[in-house]
């Protein structure tokens, strides 16, 4: 693959030809905002936040879904594209409740993150707003819609799994939303809780529940660990805060990584100190389980073997 | 299967059967043959055309006149206010609110005596009590049909007659004695522009996608239709099938495919089963399916049905909706020519466009280039609507003024009232008001307005409607069909929208307009696909053009157009008598006044429902 040369914000970069605007950004350490996109996923296009200025095009385009061509002169941060990024956040957060005090996801949001970056505000206006469903069903993931951006990463990235495909969008314009199958709660539906959606979430519409109210990502020290429930290595997190460890989470599984519950219980099993009670579904219940029934007996075994 | 030679027998012979369709006008006749064609489009279809061909038919074989006259069915006659049409041929007389009791007539003086009945011939076509031939009708003479061309002379069941007409003549002449190229070159000469709304010129599209190797290709043909109003392609598939059919296997010709798809809503039964029943008379001449005509091209056409969301007519979301996925517009990183449908080189054109196709490689380059305007040769079909004395459909040469469709054609502004704007375009247009009637309308005019040529669905206001209304409108359209996928349309047409409903409701401040004026510019920059890149228009071209109109909503709380509830006012002047009708008329008795002296509305009471007002018989009750 060859490549090509472009200017992006005045710095040369030479990129192979099938990299996006956003790729190649990237490579010369511009990080332009993105809700919506993911290397390891389909782009889509749907925030619209990428928007930069390509010299002689009379439009703004999506720098995420934008070819780099030879010659190309970008801008990522003009004063016009700064306005429209502006008003898209102030779009979202009039959307959005005012709660990054008390959200699993503050420090970590990156719509947090962003409307600090552009110092776009929250504010009170008597018009309508995204209902607060909530769904707490899965003893795994919470999810709170009116959270949810929207960015349909976590759409995807279920989908990706053969077997899965659990989550979709539902309604439209003002009252889309991520629907679980035909509209269910987490317990009812076909969902196998692997909580690949929760590590693609971009906000705080899609947490891990058995992290909720433990740790927030400054408070305590994260440290990367691959399982060993199969020989696919999924990757997980240890959290851990005044010398103990505390949690387990999944993280962002690239190609070909499924993520599973039986690795993450095996993992929690494993690393943590007081694992909270496993849970399998039955049916359409979530019901408490044992370790053994959870992992197996050789699952067991293996901690035991750690433990040595 | 048959053969060109077979092609142009039907042709000889089904044009003698409908000769006094077309005889010229001022050709003398003495046969007592005659030919009544009733229009079968989609608003005489509701006013039972067919229960009215039923009993026409009976009542003339009860005078045992069946054998000289032929009652058909025909595609639209573009005049839908009027409905049921009738037109009789040779003379060429047009009867307009055909009702069942007036038949016996019709028979009785008109098909046994011929004696015009002067009664139900269509106004307009009454002079100086002379009854003119339909096509020297004002509302026809400065029509061009061209897509048009064969609806409401044809019988749309009958696939002869459209090949009397030189139906599949120019596939016959593609397939077997031009090139790919030559064709693509032909249709990019010709400057034929996309009719579904953006105008793109279909010989450039056409061309990327036969330049691009795959081992498949499709042929899409847009029959969504989901402007509110428009009707323009409903009426071409319901009058005219087949001119689609062929147009769409001239297009796989073009570019090497041998599979066409038609996404039709699935509100349009009536254009579903028309179109089931083409296809099949087509392949059942092997004018489509396998071997064409005995050459070695071969084309097939299935019909996929859409749930009715406006957004699926968008391109890419018409695909995927194919696809079987969700209908949602994909981000362009590629182009549909290239990779579309399921991945594949694909070639999306909408009905009308298809239906010019070919006309145009029947009777030329040049005979098409005459038609229209350098930016846009040809014509286009119009849904005429709103305050407009005629409304229904108009296909007219493009480069005529606003000013002559609305008054010549339309007949202009009924009860005397005054013409304030034209809204084209659909939700996604804007309005052009007064000044700016005398532009020659095309794609690009239009543009420049700050309009959009859209499907063509063209809503004429008066002196009653009050722009801040029309806006939220459309906008109350665009809001409900976003797909959502989105952040600008999906949040911002919301708010764009809270804000209009804000100031029709007298509730609007001034940072409410520099707000809409903002976000306007923020959906239509932002916007992943045409649906939202469009939305503002109607808010950015009223704010435009009557800007006043909103500062009076704004700043004094007043709807100058008299419409806005919250706004407005019922008031009695001194012209009341003291009748003590209005009082005894008012829903909510919020009226005082004794009998012969002024009577008085109390305004914290009255609902504005406008009763008074319509009761007064010495126009005593006004708004202000
Ligand atoms: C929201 C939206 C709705 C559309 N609806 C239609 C439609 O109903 N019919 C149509 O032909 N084109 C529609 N279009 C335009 C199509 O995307 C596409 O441009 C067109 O079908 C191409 O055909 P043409 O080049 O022959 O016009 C729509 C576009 C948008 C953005
Ligand atoms: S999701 Fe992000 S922006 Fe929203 S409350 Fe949580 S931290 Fe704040
Ligand atoms: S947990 Fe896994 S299966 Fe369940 S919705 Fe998320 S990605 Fe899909
Ligand atoms: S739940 Fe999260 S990942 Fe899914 S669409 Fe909403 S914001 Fe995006
Ligand atoms: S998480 Fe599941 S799939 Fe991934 S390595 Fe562990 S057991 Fe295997
Ligand atoms: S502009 Fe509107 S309709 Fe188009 S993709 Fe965005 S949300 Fe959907
Ligand atoms: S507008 Fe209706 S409610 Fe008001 S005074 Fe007239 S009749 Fe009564
Ligand atoms: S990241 Fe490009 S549109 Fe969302």
């Amino acid at each position: 693959m060859g490549n090509v040369t472009l200017v992006i914000d005045g710095r040369e970069v030479s990129v192979p030809k099938d990299f996006n605007i956003i790729e190649a950004a990237k490579r010369v350490g511009i990080d332009i905002p993105a809700l919506c996109y993911d290397p390891n996923l389909e782009i889509v296009g749907a925030c619209r936040l990428c928007l930069v200025e390509v010299e002689g095009w009379n439009k703004p385009v999506t720098a995420c879904s934008t070819r780099v061509q030879e010659g190309m002169t970008v801008y990522t941060e003009t004063e016009q594209l700064i306005g429209l990024r502006r008003e898209i956040l102030q779009l979202l957060l009039d959307n959005h409740p005012n709660d990054c005090l008390t959200c699993q996801k503050a420090g970590e949001c990156l719509l947090q993150e962003y409307a600090y970056r552009y110092d776009v505000k929250f504010r009170e206006h008597d018009g309508d707003r995204r209902r607060a469903l909530v769904d707490t069903s899965s003893p795994y993931i919470l999810k709170d819609d009116s959270k949810c951006v929207l960015c349909g990463k976590c759409v995807r990235i279920c989908y990706q799994v053969q077997d899965r495909q659990v989550l979709s969008f539902g309604g439209r314009g003002f009252d889309t939303k991520i629907v679980v199958d035909a509209d269910l709660a987490f317990e009812e539906s076909s969902c196998v809780s692997c909580n690949r959606c929760v590590t693609v979430c971009p906000v705080g519409a899609l947490v891990d529940k058995r992290v909720l109210g433990k740790a927030r990502p400054w408070d305590g020290d994260i440290k990367g660990v691959k399982c060993k429930a199969c020989d696919y290595g999924c990757n997980f997190e240890v959290l851990s805060k005044n010398g103990k460890n505390i949690a387990v989470r999944a993280r962002s599984p690239l190609k070909g990584r499924p993520l599973c519950l039986k690795g993450r219980l095996m993992t929690e099993f494993i690393y943590l100190d007081e694992p909270e009670v496993p849970y399998r579904k039955e049916d359409t219940q979530f019901v408490e389980t044992t370790w053994e029934e959870a992992l197996g007996l050789e699952g067991v075994l293996m901690k035991l073997s750690k433990d040595e | 299967m048959i053969t060109i030679q077979d092609l142009n027998k039907i042709k000889e012979k089904t044009l003698k059967k409908m000769e006094l369709r077309l005889r010229a006008k001022d050709e003398k006749t003495d046969i007592k043959e005659r030919h009544v064609l009733i229009c079968g489009g989609p608003g005489c279809h509701s006013a039972n055309a067919e229960g009215i061909k039923m009993a026409l038919e009976e009542k003339i074989k009860k005078k045992d006149l069946h054998k000289e006259v032929k009652v058909s069915l025909a595609g639209c006659f573009g005049l839908c206010e009027t409905g049921p049409n009738i037109e009789i041929y040779p003379e060429g007389i047009f009867y307009a609110h055909v009702g069942m009791d007036d038949l016996d007539e019709i028979v009785e003086e008109h098909l046994c005596n011929g004696n015009i009945v002067e009664r139900l011939v269509f106004e307009d076509a009454l002079e100086d009590g002379k009854v003119k031939h339909v096509s020297d009708i004002t509302f026809y003479k400065k029509q061009k049909k061209i897509a048009l061309r064969n609806c409401g002379i044809i019988d749309y069941v009958n696939l002869d007659e459209y090949i009397a007409l030189d139906g599949y003549q120019a596939l016959a002449k593609v397939i077997t004695e031009m090139t790919q190229q030559d064709i693509i070159d032909m249709m990019k000469e010709a400057n034929l522009r996309g009719r579904g709304g953006a105008g793109f010129p279909a010989g450039i599209k056409w061309e990327t996608a036969y330049k691009y190797h795959a081992d498949q290709k499709y042929v899409i043909c847009n029959a969504d239709e989901g402007d509110p109003g428009a009707f323009m392609d409903r009426s071409i598939l319901e009058g005219d099938p087949h001119s689609v059919l062929e147009a769409m296997a001239i297009c796989g010709y073009a570019i090497g495919s041998n599979q066409g798809f038609i996404y039709i809503r699935a509100e349009y039964p009536i254009a579903v089963r028309r179109l089931e029943m083409a296809i099949e008379q087509a392949k059942d001449k092997g004018l489509l399916g396998k071997n064409i005509l005995g050459t070695d091209f071969s084309f097939d056409i299935e019909l996929r049905l859409g749930a009715g969301a406006f957004v699926c007519g968008e391109g890419t979301a018409l695909m995927e909706s194919i696809e079987g996925k969700r209908g949602m517009p994909r981000t362009k990183i590629y182009r549909t020519s290239h990779r579309g449908l399921w991945q594949k080189p694909t070639i999306i054109n909408n009905v009308e466009t298809f239906a010019n196709v070919p006309a145009i490689v029947q009777n030329g380059v040049e005979w098409f280039k005459n038609i229209g305007t350098e930016d846009t040769p040809g014509t286009k079909v119009f849904a005429l609507g709103g305050k407009i004395a005629n409304t229904g459909l108009v296909e007219i040469p493009m480069g005529l003024t606003l000013r002559e469709i609305i008054f010549d054609i339309g007949g202009g502004i009924p009860n005397g009232k005054k013409f304030k704007a034209v809204q084209t375009g659909g939700p996604s247009g804007g309005c052009i008001p007064e000044e700016h009637l005398d532009t020659p309308v095309d794609f690009g005019s239009l543009g420049r307005l700050g309009s959009i040529m859209g499907s063509g669905g063209m809503i004429v206001l008066d002196e009653d409607d009050c722009m801040v209304d029309i806006a939220r409108f459309f906008l109350d359209f665009t809001v409900d069909e976003s797909c959502g996928k989105c952040t600008p349309c999906r949040e911002g047409t919301k708010r764009m929208l809270e804000i209009l409903e804000r100031i029709t409701e007298g509730k609007g401040t001034p940072e409410d307009l520099d707000r809409l004026e903002s976000l306007a510019e923020t959906i239509t920059q932002a916007s992943l696909c045409g649906l939202g890149q469009t939305a503002a228009n109607p808010v950015v071209s009223t704010m435009k053009y009557f800007r006043e109109e909103y500062e009076a909503h704004v700043y004094d709380k007043k709807c100058p157009a008299g419409s806005c509830k919250e706004l407005i006012e019922y008031f009695i002047t001194d012209d009341c008598t003291g009748c003590t009708l209005c009082a005894r008329n008012c829903p909510v008795s919020c009226i005082e006044g004794k009998v012969r002296e002024l009577h008085v509305i109390d305004q914290s009471k009255c609902i504005k429902c406008g009763d008074c007002m319509a009761v007064c018989r010495f126009d005593a009750v006004i708004i202000r």
